[in-house]
């Protein structure tokens, strides 16, 4: 038999409630694996990735990250760990470049330009440092937003459903690159998706969602 | 020939009368093009000459009779109005937090520029002398109103604007200092520029309003640039302190201790 101490997770919330919006009973996320919450658009699995990151807090119970509640962890210390990729990422102008001493500046980290251009390489995004971000399209957008993600090194990555801004392709090509990241690097993923086919392609562990309600282990799929 | 300077020309009744005449003709022309400013224009010529017959007879008391707690009661009322004012011309909704901001940071930044001024660099004796009180405060308070509104004014709409900026810079780490950093840098450049801009055209492009006014009542023009070059100093301290205290402060009123962006506040 196999049992599960609460250390094991990385995240992990019960009975949770974000106004009339969402609701969540049973939701647990282990240390390097993939987790896929799966429901329609507008069903509340925006909401709960901005509550995981703490963008915002919930109405009623707590979320613990390595069994410490998170509203108790110095929040700039918190989003170091963990990242969320959000569906239409905003990318500072000018350059590419100017992109990663945002988030250099932010975390006090070094700006290493061969480690940019190895993250860009990785997501096939070979275009100078000094390239303007409006001439990048859509899909080149999001690899972007995603190394940038990357360079401050998070140890969960929150991937909000790249597929409503992208065509089909360049949404599998995007997941394909974080799952490659996450696997190489043993860290750890939340996808959030409509889509059941990438639910089943890629994840450990996959959650539904529906008008708002997440029942954890029952909904199973 | 030589030109005595200290000739004051004194207007006479029927001489400011003829002045009006500005006004009739003002009058047929807005008559000509057909917009409604008729009644407007009236009331405002009326107003302006009213109240200043008033301030007129108000100044003259005051001056003549110089007293401590009646120059500082002026001051503090020309402050209310200024923060009543910049509340009532703010396009759109104040926060009660942003309003209690504004306050603190036009009063916190106004009387110390004031009062280096005053007591510093010109020193005025006695200290409370409202000949000199009153205008020179009432010019810095009046810039120091503008541009604090036009910084304002940038700071809410860019916060409402730019919502996305501000929360992929907290995902990415940024502190909520360094995520408003573009929008307080933009703010306050749209409020000191004025300022710096006519400093540029001063003299060339235009003669400020306080030098030509000590020209026309008899001071020789080399004492006037003095005056005038001090209280333009004077006030760019005052819209600049005024203006930084409201948006290092008033950036905060966006977020929570938590560190997170108040959405109610950047609501449309």
């Amino acid at each position: 038999m196999e049992v599960i101490c609460v250390n094991d997770f990385l995240i992990s919330i019960s009975n949770i409630k974000y106004h009339d919006i969402l609701e969540v009973f049973d939701f647990q996320v282990k240390h390097n694996t993939i987790t896929c919450l799966v429901g329609e658009s507008g069903g509340g699995k925006t909401t709960l990735l901005k509550l995981i990151n703490k963008m915002i807090n919930p109405t009623e119970g707590i979320i613990l990250y390595e069994n410490e509640n998170i509203s108790e962890i110095e929040t700039l210390e918190y989003r170091k760990n963990v990242g969320l990729l959000t569906q239409k990422p905003f990318l500072y102008p000018e350059t590419i470049f100017d992109n990663f001493k945002k988030v250099a500046f932010f975390n006090n980290l070094l700006l290493d330009e061969i480690l940019i251009k190895g993250l860009l390489e990785s997501v096939s995004l070979n275009k100078p440092l000094d390239f303007p971000v409006s001439k990048l399209s859509g899909g080149e957008a999001q690899r972007l937003a995603l190394v940038r993600l990357i360079y401050k090194n998070p140890k969960l990555i929150l991937l909000d459903e790249p597929s409503s801004s992208l065509d089909q392709q360049t949404e599998n090509t995007i997941i394909e690159y974080v799952v490659k990241y996450i696997k190489e690097n043993n860290k750890t993923l939340i996808i959030v998706t409509h889509s059941d086919n990438i639910a089943q392609k890629y994840s450990d562990f996959t959650y539904r969602i529906k008008e708002g309600k997440l029942k954890g282990r029952d909904n199973f799929v | 020939m030589i030109i005595l300077f200290n000739s004051i020309l004194n207007l006479s009744y029927w001489q400011l009368a003829l002045a009006y005449t500005f006004v009739l003709i003002v009058l047929v022309l807005i008559k000509s093009i057909g917009i409604a400013k008729e009644k407007e224009l009236l009331i405002s010529s009326i107003r302006m000459t009213v109240q200043l017959i008033i301030v007129g007879f108000i100044l003259t008391y005051i001056f003549n009779y110089p007293n401590f707690f009646i120059t500082s009661f002026i001051l503090l009322l020309m402050v209310f109005f200024a923060i009543h004012t910049i509340f009532k011309k703010f396009k759109g909704k104040l926060s009660y937090k942003l309003k209690k901001v504004i306050t603190i940071a036009f009063t916190l930044g106004v009387f110390p520029v004031i009062f280096f001024f005053i007591f510093v660099v010109i020193q005025v004796k006695p200290l409370y002398n409202p000949q000199y009180v009153i205008p020179i405060s009432g010019m810095i308070i009046g810039n120091s109103m503008t541009g604090i509104t036009l910084g304002l004014n940038t700071m809410v709409k860019r916060f409402t604007l730019n919502v996305e900026e501000i929360e992929t810079s907290l995902i990415l780490g940024a502190t909520p200092r360094q995520a408003s950093k573009d929008i307080i840098n933009d703010a306050f450049d749209n409020a000191i520029t004025p300022t710096i801009n006519s400093m540029l055209g001063m003299g060339i492009i235009f003669l400020p309003g306080m030098m030509t006014g000590q020209i026309l009542s008899g001071t020789i023009p080399t004492t006037s640039i003095m005056y005038q070059i001090a209280i333009m100093l004077g006030i760019l301290g005052g819209v600049g302190i005024v203006t930084y205290l409201c948006l290092v402060l008033g950036y905060k009123t966006y977020f929570n201790s938590q560190k997170q962006l108040i959405y109610d506040s950047v609501s449309k």
